[in-house]
């Protein structure tokens, strides 16, 4: 188990490769299906401080807000990536993102930009949804809460500890085409059987 | 290879303690028009979306007693049931996404199925307000979520089935069926020339596995299926969902179809596809499947795929009313 903690430099991304499990501490930003074509159509500026040396999140969570105003987040893992495939390498090129959290894997375009920018995806649990949340320890802003809705907007928080596998790394490796070719082939002998 | 403890869920007197319905609450089944669900729905809400079911825990057990120690797959299933004690212990969604919310009601005669719908919808915006449902539900078009969990153009959602039965008591269960389980579902029209799948059970067998194995990690593996043979193409999905809603571990009544699921469990699980399809010997936590009427001239095997995280429940009132869920 690697720790890893942001600001993450390229040496450090450089150095991950698929299959290793790590345990991410720091900034993240929570993006989805909306704030991605919003970050490749308008690229906005304010985004790039809180981006730099991050790593972008692929969840919609359900959060609750207190008395007091401020936030926390009651479930949050990952949703499937492969939506943003249009918008992830654009992304990560324009603000030089370390890293993207999700579930399911993405496609070879963003694989050749983790390569380009020195980024991996991480993959979470899927439906680990109380555990995830339990290691984000401080939601620090929220962005476009009323334009997207709340799984949809940009919610910056601070994680500890937050439990990833690397399924794409910054070298052109992905556990998923590993994974697939094997199974596809076992599948098909598989059907051959009587 | 060491074996992990079984997690130990909260111990139901917590649970009752904590519970929205009033203690010693219970329904006069002989006077219909009194009956009044919310709070009882509300309860089994919160109860589906918070606390893992004993079969899946088992299975989830099992099978991370079945990977090797320190691999990626056992890491993961261990992450899972840490979930699952976690989400207990929090009354917090098991997932973010507590996914489309579907009911099947089933009541004795000269009940108001208006009034129950009713109920069931007011429990749903209740527990979306309380955030133990995500708001799920967003036009088609547009994606414009309403935040409560109601079909902005008619009931649709949160879905309904009711059905009138010869029994004293009434039974709602309950399903949390996740967005991204559900994009892994299919629909194979037999015969299928791409498959070489014929009409008889070799050829469903084909289907499974061939879903199965597009779906890879996508909906959440180990994912259970929900195999209906035969229906049309609108009841047989149906019914592929509603057979999920038998615990693992049971028999199938049809012994050929209880081999053929066991077969099938055998075949899945060599694929190699693991936990989240990080590679593993768990790609399936269940093979459910039935067979159903068909027109002579069409074959449909419908696969439903449910994430491991499994969340169902179901309220029963007895004859005399009195709640129990299970």
């Amino acid at each position: 188990m690697k720790r890893i903690t942001t600001p993450i430099s390229e040496a450090v991304i450089r150095d991950l490769k698929v299959g290793d499990e790590v345990l991410l501490t720091g900034r993240v930003v929570l993006s989805r299906d909306i704030g991605h074509k919003y970050m490749v159509e308008h690229k906005p500026e304010w985004l790039k401080p809180l981006l730099a040396e991050a790593v972008i999140y692929h969840c919609g969570p359900v959060v609750a807000q207190h008395p007091d105003g401020h936030w926390s987040f009651v479930a949050a893992g990952p949703t499937t990536s492969i939506r943003e495939e249009p918008y992830q390498a654009d992304v990560l090129e324009t603000y030089n993102v370390r890293g993207v959290i999700g579930k399911g894997g993405m496609g070879r375009k963003t694989s050749d930009a983790l390569g380009k920018v020195g980024a991996c995806y991480f993959h979470a649990t899927g439906g680990a949804g109380a555990l995830l949340a339990e290691r984000v320890k401080r939601v620090v802003d929220v962005k476009m809460l009323e334009e997207f809705g709340s799984p949809e907007a940009f919610w910056i928080i601070e994680v500890e500890d937050f439990p990833l596998v690397v399924t794409m790394d910054s070298h052109g490796g992905s556990l998923h085409e590993e994974v697939a070719s094997a199974s596809q082939d076992r599948a098909k002998a598989l059907m051959a059987q009587k | 290879m060491t074996s992990c403890p079984m997690p130990t869920l909260t111990p139901m007197a917590t649970v009752e303690a904590k519970s929205v319905l009033p203690k010693d609450w219970f329904a006069d089944l002989g006077q219909p028009e009194t009956l009044d669900l919310t709070l009882a729905v509300t309860e089994l809400i919160r109860r589906a979306t918070s606390r893992m079911p004993q079969d899946i825990i088992e299975a989830l057990v099992a099978s991370r007693n079945g990977e090797a120690e320190g691999s990626r797959a056992a890491n993961t299933l261990d992450t899972m049931l840490e979930n699952i004690t976690l989400a207990d212990d929090h009354v917090a969604p098991l997932c973010q996404d507590t996914g489309t919310v579907i009911f099947w009601v089933r009541h004795p005669f000269g009940f108001s199925q208006l009034r129950i719908k009713e109920q069931i919808r007011s429990a749903v915006r209740e527990c979306t307000s309380r955030s133990w449902l995500r708001p799920n539900c967003v036009e088609a078009l547009s994606g414009k979520n309403p935040g409560n969990n109601m079909d902005p153009f008619g009931e649709g959602h949160p879905v309904i089935h009711f059905e009138e039965w010869a029994q004293p008591g009434i039974a709602v269960a309950v399903m949390l069926k996740g967005g991204g389980c559900e994009n892994v579902g299919a629909q194979y029209r037999l015969p299928d020339a791409a498959l070489g799948a014929g009409r008889d059970l070799g050829g469903v067998r084909k289907c499974v596995i061939d879903a199965v194995a597009k779906a890879q990690g996508q909906g959440c593996s180990p994912g259970i299926l929900g195999v209906a043979i035969g229906g049309d193409r609108v009841t047989g999905y149906e019914k592929s969902k509603e057979v999920i809603l038998r615990k693992l571990g049971t028999a199938n009544p049809d012994p050929k179809l209880d081999a053929f699921e066991r077969r099938l469990m055998e075949d899945v699980n060599s694929l190699g596809i693991g936990p989240m399809g990080y590679g593993g010997h768990t790609t399936a936590l269940g093979v459910l499947v039935t067979e159903m009427f068909r027109h002579p001239a069409s074959f449909f095997v419908s696969i439903s795929y449910m994430c491991w995280s499994s969340r169902r429940m179901e309220l029963r009132l007895d004859a005399g009313g009195r709640p129990s869920f299970r």
